[in-house]
């Protein structure tokens, strides 16, 4: 295989609280390859988010971040911060969640898309604008020329999807992160976002965060599974999503309505005193006494597939 | 029963020029008891006003509403009132529908004090009762809303709503904001006390796997009007519609713009139960 695009080593992510120190990304390991797309699943509070915001460094400054994010060889977490902005943005680009709000709602959406290219690549205003028009026609917007010059919220919540992609990718950057952007959208216009994402993902790697497991099937080549600020299970899409090792994500499966919807009993743990031996033994069925005490390490189970679970993980 | 027949609501939108919107344009269906009707559609359809109208959040312009017998859209705004514990609503963010002062125990005897259904001591023997039925337990009494999970605080809205005892209730998209795990058990939830309570349900979502799971019924709903409506297999397995195929088939399909549709529709009995809009 290639050498990673991007290298995450023993991340360790904690939030200092009044309560205690919330620890949203325990000593996650990841790697994403050139030209793949990595789907990042896990429920709500798990560390999704987090995740993608350490490695772009957009985490707030009394936050507490351990271990190495490499990119391209270079320790993204020992970059000066002028060194950072040249990063973000050209190198890395970002699609946030909740797109009506990440859009500044008093310039133009052409003004916005310009800004970045302007920034990046020194162009002047008048061919940074062309650039911008010719993204929108790219991510599909219907006559883009008109368009540019909206404002968001003449834009419908898909279109200020396709906004925010051509945005992220207005510097062509080589890896890209996006975060639940299939998030609050209907099923047609889901559909159509995700056709995009194929498009846009062919030429790049992507880190594709979602809880939506429909969307992950459809775009990801390799998925990784996190529970707790912990990755539980990684490997081919395919592998995980029909056939998956761990509990957890046997239980995410058949919640689904069309998988029968049997819910995991129980809710998420605290990421403050997080369960001692393994995180989801709580909530498992397959729970024995030594999971209680023993915490597994992600072993592999198959060819790339690796899960963190004790059925695996007894000598 | 519930019966709806022939609901119009229009918006105006625009100062110098106004602008008439028919939001929902002569929408007829009924739900027996104990059935779920679930109705999908893509955003703007007008699925969430046609859910409003029918409970007169939103006045239709035309049209009316049968519940078990009384017409509800005859009933003056104090019978309407009187009315209300009978029909419900929940809606998608169970965070903003909780009041942020109030502790779940006064959350949930709210609705039981204004509508006066017992005294002091019954009404916390009910809310006892409530709470447990939707799967918390007592230590939750005394939390705050921003002290709970989102389905956490959908149970507390379920508690409120079950106090009434509705016979019907509007479902907007309640389980849209909530992980897959967790909406397992929300939509397990909403069902099995659906059937406990004995009550009609109006499902909206947009998501076809939810509707698969909840729907005895299902009606597809396009810029305001209905165009399909069937037993949940029919119209999801065999759709007649070129809209409700496109809403279910695989990526990459035609764009909408190219179904052409009628100017006054009819609908067409496919199969028995099975009612599709007519197209060109």
């Amino acid at each position: 295989m290639d050498k990673a695009l991007l290298e995450i080593r023993g991340l360790k992510v904690g939030f200092p609280t009044p309560d205690g120190l919330v620890r949203a990304s325990d000593t996650v390991d990841l790697d994403i390859y050139p030209h793949e797309t990595l789907g990042l699943i896990g429920e709500t509070g798990s560390g999704k988010t987090v995740l993608s915001m350490a490695i772009l460094r957009l985490l707030q400054p009394n936050t507490i971040i351990k271990g190495e994010i490499r990119y391209r060889g270079r320790d993204l977490l020992s970059l000066p911060e002028d060194e950072m902005r040249k990063v973000r943005g050209r190198e890395i680009g970002v699609v946030l969640q909740n797109s009506g709000t990440s859009l500044n709602p008093v310039y133009t959406v052409g003004d916005q898309i310009a800004e970045a290219i302007t920034l990046h690549q020194g162009l002047k205003r008048s061919s940074a604008w062309h650039r911008a028009v010719e993204l929108l026609d790219a991510v599909r917007i219907p006559d883009p020329v008109r368009m540019a010059r909206g404002y968001p919220h003449q834009f419908s919540g898909g279109m200020q999807e396709r906004v925010l992609i051509a945005m992220a990718l207005a510097c062509n950057p080589s890896f890209l992160i996006a975060d639940e952007p299939t998030k609050g959208l209907d099923a047609v216009t889901k559909r159509e976002i995700i056709d995009l994402f194929r498009e846009v993902n062919r030429d790049r790697s992507v880190l594709f965060i979602t809880h939506d497991i429909e969307a992950a099937r459809n775009l990801a080549t390799r998925v990784a599974v996190i529970y707790a600020g912990e990755i539980i299970e990684l490997g081919n899409s395919g592998v995980v999503l029909s056939e998956p090792a761990h509990p957890y994500t046997r239980g995410l499966l058949e919640s689904l309505p069309e998988r029968g919807m049997r819910p995991i009993p129980g809710s998420a743990p605290s990421l403050i005193t997080p369960p001692s031996g393994c995180r989801f033994s709580p909530r498992c069925r397959c729970a024995a006494e030594d999971c209680k005490s023993e915490h597994p390490g992600l072993v592999e189970v198959g060819p790339g597939h690796y899960a963190r679970c004790m059925l695996y993980d007894r000598g | 029963m519930i019966e709806v027949s022939n609901i119009r609501t229009s918006f105006t939108t625009g100062f110098i020029r106004p602008r008439v919107v028919q939001a929902v344009d002569g929408v007829s269906f009924q739900i027996e008891e104990d059935e779920t009707l679930g109705l999908v559609g893509e955003s703007g359809c007008g699925k969430t006003t046609l859910g409003r109208s029918i409970l007169r959040l939103i006045e239709p312009d035309e049209g009316h509403v049968v519940i078990n017998g009384t017409d509800v859209t005859a009933l003056s705004r104090n019978e309407l009132r009187q009315f209300r514990p009978r029909m419900q609503m929940i809606f998608q963010d169970a965070y903003a529908s909780l009041n942020p002062r109030m502790r779940v125990r006064e959350s949930i005897a709210e609705p039981l004090k204004i509508h006066r259904m017992g005294d002091r001591a019954a009404i916390d023997r009910r809310v006892l009762e409530l709470i447990e039925e939707v799967g918390l337990n007592k230590e939750h009494l005394n939390r705050r809303p921003y002290e709970l999970s989102g389905g956490q605080n959908q149970r507390v809205v379920l508690a409120r709503i079950l106090a009434l005892k509705p016979e019907f209730i509007v479902a907007d998209e309640p389980t849209s904001a909530l992980d897959v795990s967790v909406q397992a058990q929300i939509l397990n939830l909403i069902r099995d006390l659906g059937r406990e309570y004995h009550m009609s349900c109006l499902y909206i979502s947009h998501d076809l796997g939810v509707i698969r799971a909840v729907s005895n019924r299902v009606a597809v709903m396009l810029e305001g009007r209905i165009v399909e409506i069937g037993k949940t297999a029919d119209v999801l397995d065999r759709p007649c519609h070129p809209y409700t195929r496109q809403l279910i088939a695989a990526p990459a399909t035609e764009p909408i713009e190219n179904t052409p549709l009628v100017k006054t529709p009819k609908m067409v009995e496919e199969r028995p139960d099975h009612l599709v809009e007519e197209t060109v």
